[in-house]
């Protein structure tokens, strides 16, 4: 009877696994095979496994389009500002917060557990933005949500349990002061806690379109997604004329869902290349912040 | 002045002594502080403005009070009820569906037959985690697209008429949370893996002997240790119900679907920014903070009164 019971187990683990496999990869397999395959084969369901009727015209499309590299490169400087801006103020933060002596560590960190909960909302911080005349600027898309209490709190978790307090008071015994024990001691002790803050900001960073929607009307600061948003969802570029018949309209729309695999794939590329990686220090995030519900 | 910062660090000394010894560390406070009340407390703050008719050329402070003026027109507006209950739909599915299927899934990695498979398909699992939403708006749009999308293309070849699955509101709740399912699912199940990998063997053990099949193991020994991390997660969430994700509807939506995709971000949006009437939007921000605080308060009473967990 147990014997039976387990199979059906057995049975419904893999079954549910190779779901979650198929549907979690199967999709970004496609659309790289349909990004090389000739639109109509793809448009006639017949690209299933392989890339068939090879074409790069896609990539060639890409190329050109200037806008997808301006948002490339605006992309690149503001992920990698946001990281040095966002982790510089978190890092520290988080330490002097793992200091059980810090006068006022528990009233901040209320505090900081009533801002997860609760924020002026959208039209509010717009109205301070402005205020502060930072709208149409690429400081407000570097700046803006690049420190988060939960990053806060994950970090000062990693402090907690990972420095411990022999060392400070050896330290201090040395006359070692606060910021220096920071600097020489935590800061080479804390790799890891540093690597999955770096990576939990850059990933915000590069895959945010909403701060760039609200804050920006200027082309030229468009990040990466924003332009993909119009490329993808809104269907820019795809000027169909109204003259044409029904089938060159069908060969423009087979077209243009080739130029969206393409564009998909040039832009999950960078996130695959660096999977290994993400996967890595993502998990290890988790982990750390767990600790401590 | 060694001696007197070792004992600085112990307590027994006064309030401003035990401060200034450690100056240092507030240093290393001041600028996440700094970050917090330019960009969070100015904004709640800033929200006065839902209490006030709030004209950009008198101010914040200088525009004249309204009272709940602006909260009343929206709870008394007509299209309140769509927008609470469109938006209510998104969330509790979401929230029903979401931890469960992890929690699922992370039972499904531990009993996988093959272990080193199990890592590999955990490992896959959460890959869509990274993907952005406008990536996977742009995929779900492209796959299901009327005529070309691959989707349509397998329903007419199965003699199935196509779809148009983005402009039917009708499917519109579905969309949303199975591919957050897709988006999450893996990434969420992390913490129960890890929860599940520190549930001790001896229990096993021990149930095996007294004959308990894998079911029964389950049901009994893992589900409840992994429990405390689920309601944990679950009240976190629950605080978070009416901010149904903007970005994501807001992808989404199209015009044929908006019965089903209006919520009240996307709203608060189109009327702040859009129709620039700052206090309405506002108002209707500060309605969203109140109800979720009493959704949390609740939900953490609930928890408290049937488990052990609470948030504080």
């Amino acid at each position: 009877m147990r014997k039976y019971s387990d199979h059906i187990l057995n049975v419904f683990t893999v079954a549910f696994a190779l779901i979650v496999l198929l549907v979690c990869l199967y999709p970004l397999y496609f659309v790289f095979i349909a990004s090389v395959s000739s639109p109509e084969l793809t448009a006639a369901g017949k690209v299933i496994l392989l890339p068939k009727g090879l074409t790069l015209s896609a990539y060639e499309f890409i190329l050109q389009e200037k806008d997808i590299w301006i948002g490339y490169r605006n992309t690149v400087f503001y992920t990698i500002m946001s990281v040095l801006i966002g982790t510089a103020i978190t890092i520290p933060a988080a330490y002097a917060l793992a200091r059980k002596d810090l006068v006022g560590h528990s009233i901040i960190l209320k505090f900081l557990t009533f801002l997860m909960f609760f924020n002026g909302g959208l039209i509010p911080t717009y109205i301070i933005v402005s205020k502060l005349h930072l709208l149409n600027t690429a400081a407000i898309l570097i700046i803006l949500n690049c420190v988060t209490v939960n990053n806060i709190i994950v970090a000062r978790t990693f402090f907690m349990s990972n420095i411990p307090d022999e060392l400070l008071e050896a330290a201090q015994l040395d006359g070692c002061g606060n910021i220096q024990f920071f600097t020489k001691i935590v800061v080479p002790l804390s790799k890891t806690i540093i690597a999955v803050i770096v990576l939990y900001v850059a990933v915000w960073q590069w895959n945010s379109y909403f701060n760039a929607l609200i804050y920006t009307t200027n082309r030229k600061l468009q990040p990466l997604q924003l332009v993909l948003r119009d490329l993808l969802i809104q269907g820019q570029n795809l000027n169909i004329g109204e003259e044409m018949d029904a089938a060159s309209i069908k060969y423009m729309m087979e077209i243009a869902n080739l130029i969206k695999y393409g564009v998909i794939v040039v832009a999950i590329v960078p996130m695959l290349c660096f999977y290994p990686f993400l996967q890595k220090y993502f998990e290890k995030g988790v982990l750390i912040g767990s600790v401590k519900g | 002045m060694k001696k007197a910062r070792v004992i600085a660090y112990q307590s027994g000394r006064s309030l401003k002594q035990r401060i200034w010894s450690n100056r240092g560390l507030y240093v290393l406070l001041t600028p996440m502080l700094g970050y917090f009340i330019i960009f969070n407390v100015f904004p709640l703050w800033g929200l006065q403005i839902a209490l006030r008719d709030y004209k950009p050329s008198l101010g914040i402070t200088g525009s004249p009070w309204a009272g709940l003026k602006y909260v009343e027109k929206f709870i008394t507006s007509y299209s309140f009820w769509t927008l609470l209950k469109n938006t209510l739909i998104l969330g509790v599915y979401c929230f029903v569906i979401c931890l469960p299927l992890a929690m699922v899934l992370a039972l499904v990695l531990k009993y996988l037959p093959l272990r080193k498979t199990s890592r590999f398909v955990q490992v896959a699992s959460y890959a869509p985690h990274f993907i952005s939403m406008v990536v996977m708006v742009g995929m779900l749009k492209t796959f299901l697209m009327p005529g070309s999308g691959v989707v349509n293309v397998l329903l007419t070849k199965l003699g199935h008429e196509a779809i148009d699955f983005m402009g039917n509101a009708s499917y519109f709740p579905h969309l949303y949370a199975w591919t957050r399912v897709w988006s999450h699912m893996g990434f969420n199940a992390i913490i129960f893996v890890a929860g599940l990998t520190g549930v001790s063997e001896d229990l096993h053990e021990a149930a095996i002997v007294d004959g308990a099949n894998k079911w029964q193991r389950i049901l009994n020994i893992d589900i409840p240790a992994i429990m405390p991390t689920m309601i944990i997660l679950m009240i976190m969430e629950s605080g978070n119900l009416l901010n149904v994700g903007f970005e994501k509807v807001f992808l989404m939506q199209t015009s044929s679907n908006l019965a089903a995709s209006e919520v009240i971000s996307t709203f608060t949006y189109k009327m702040g920014l859009l129709n620039t009437q700052y206090s309405y939007a506002a108002a209707i921000g500060l309605f969203n903070n109140v109800i979720n605080c009493i959704i949390l308060i609740f939900v953490n009473k609930i928890a408290q009164k049937t488990t052990d967990a609470s948030l504080w």
